[in-house]
């Protein structure tokens, strides 16, 4: 009983990551109509620009954030301007396709790029509090990742506060609805479109701190982690942050069920299952619209 | 100097001249009211003027200014705003922030007050107490008004409205036309399509009708209502042998 708990738990954990890692490939979904298949690689980015900062600056690894999150932001402008930004001009189809076409074509450079960088060799940081423990009815909680739950919830927090009251939060959510009637309505949508992107690689950096700081990784996360978040992304459906960050805890604990259940390997294939039944059943997903 | 001149206005889709050198020009405060049969260039038109579509031909101007081609967003806040057809509230978003979007990004752009500036404009729509409620579950007439709200909200000096009283039972009618005197008493311009025709005959003093993309009249409504070529529009031609001798 107390080994399942513990899974649980542990589950949950993991699950706060898949919550953040979906929120930004959700947002530019949901808002661009565009699927960044990249999202993955974005996020291993963003782990070794932590692992930089720690290594090279000699940063403490949740301070990096400070450093890759703004620095995501940029990189996400510049991916924007450069490549995504082109197939905005076209219909939902044809935006699509291309987007999937440049998508792949980025997560294979950025992988080359990360090898080339990092070697293939796997990463993590250690935290001079990177054993720390804490015991709560039998049940062990590791600090670090109780402390990546938390920055997870508090940046899906924040962007939902900001998707709510700031100018351009309205914008972006107004645009997501109606791209024409946005642009009647006197709103730049290419720029909310860019803000959008932006702000989901941002969410992506973050995401890659946090993944290396409590677990670890090497180039070839990329795929593993844009399944997770696109498992996350249909589970919990469009339109919400807040159900994203719960569709990445109930991934995260269906994961832990199956794996005491089945067995260690069975804990990848609960995702591509829950992936195929929520879309024959509810295909606009829990919290969707 | 009018507040909008439309100068020999073309768009062709295709092979298909939707809209074919039409001339509009509309004073400040005017309600010029403009119907025609399905697909005789209306929307097109407005489209035209809102920005959604460029003209191939043609120029359009907001007050001397020269805007065609523009961005939408940018007519918008030069002072053109417009309703939908078929209504376009953001469906997620609730009634105060359709209301709010408008007002930040809008022609008259300041943040202080944008609240107690919306909740007005809900109330002059008849909206007040529907606030919170996402767009998207609003009947169809509150969707309409909602629609309203929001363009009212970008400032506009121009308001056009596409079929805004399509769909709408007597009563309703009766209120949706209410509210439009209102605006026009309160300085608002309108530019009005419109397929009810006493309605838009009640409302405007001039009359603009189109036909397969071009005017065919343009005047008062009871000179319009007898002119042959209108007649012939909407009631066609008697066939030979028949109607004539």
């Amino acid at each position: 009983m107390t080994v399942l708990a513990q899974q649980l738990v542990l589950g949950l954990l993991i699950g706060s990551l898949y919550g953040l890692a979906a929120a930004g490939l959700s947002l530019v979904f949901g808002v661009l109509k565009v699927l960044n298949v990249a999202h993955g690689e974005l996020i291993m980015l963003g782990g070794y620009g932590a692992f930089w900062a720690v290594a090279l600056l000699g940063m403490d690894p949740f301070a990096a954030l400070a450093l890759v999150v703004p620095a995501a932001l940029v990189l996400g402008a510049v991916l924007f301007l450069g490549l995504f930004g082109f197939v905005m001009r076209a219909d939902e189809e044809t935006r699509i396709k291309n987007s999937l076409l440049i998508g792949f074509g980025l997560a294979l450079a950025l992988h080359a790029l990360a090898v080339q960088l990092w070697t293939a060799d796997e990463r993590s940081i250690p935290t001079p509090y990177g054993g720390a423990v804490i015991t709560v009815a039998g049940l062990s909680l590791p600090v670090v990742r109780l402390l990546t739950l938390a920055l997870a919830f508090a940046l899906i927090g924040a962007l939902h506060l900001l998707l709510a009251h700031w100018r351009w939060g309205q914008a972006i959510r107004a645009a997501a609805e109606d791209w024409q009637a946005a642009l009647l309505t006197g709103i730049d949508v290419r720029r909310a479109y860019l803000l959008a992107f932006a702000m989901g690689t941002a969410l992506a950096g973050a995401a890659g701190t946090l993944v290396t700081i409590g677990y670890s990784i090497s180039p070839s996360i990329g795929l593993e982690w844009t399944l997770k978040a696109l498992i996350v992304v249909v589970l919990a459906g469009l339109g919400s942050m807040l159900g994203t960050f719960t569709g990445g805890l109930a991934l995260g604990v269906a994961e832990a069920v199956s794996a005491a259940a089945f067995g260690g390997p069975y804990r990848e294939v609960v995702g591509l299952v829950i992936f195929v039944v929520v879309l024959l059943v509810r295909p606009r997903g829990l919290f969707g619209r | 100097m009018p507040l909008l001149e439309v100068e020999r206005v073309s768009k062709a889709f295709g092979g298909v001249r939707a809209v074919s050198d039409v001339s509009v020009s509309l004073e400040e405060g005017e309600l010029l009211g403009i119907m025609g049969p399905n697909g005789s260039g209306k929307t097109t038109l407005f489209n035209c003027i809102a920005g959604a579509l460029s003209p191939d031909e043609g120029r359009i101007r907001l007050d001397g200014h020269d805007i065609t081609g523009l961005s939408p967003h940018r007519i918008c806040a030069l002072g053109i705003a417009r309703t939908f057809q078929l209504v376009r509230p953001f469906g997620g978003l609730a009634a105060l922030d359709n209301v709010l979007v408008g007002r930040l990004f809008g022609r008259r752009r300041h943040d202080g007050g944008a609240h107690v500036e919306a909740e007005r404009l809900l109330a002059l729509v008849g909206l007040e107490g529907r606030a919170a409620v996402p767009a998207a579950q609003l009947t169809l007439i509150d969707r309409k008004r909602l629609d309203l709200a929001r363009a009212l909200a970008t400032g506009p000096r121009l308001l056009l409205l596409d079929e805004f009283l399509a769909g709408l039972n007597p009563a309703e009618t009766e209120t949706a036309m209410a509210l439009i005197r209102r605006l026009l008493a309160g300085g608002t311009t309108i530019l009005m399509i419109e397929h009810i025709v006493w309605a838009l005959a009640d409302l405007s003093r001039r009359l603009v009708v189109l036909s397969a993309g071009e005017k065919i009249a343009e005047g008062p409504p009871a000179a319009v209502a007898a002119d042959p070529a209108v007649v012939d529009v909407y009631l066609g031609t008697p066939r030979a042998g028949r109607g004539r001798a």
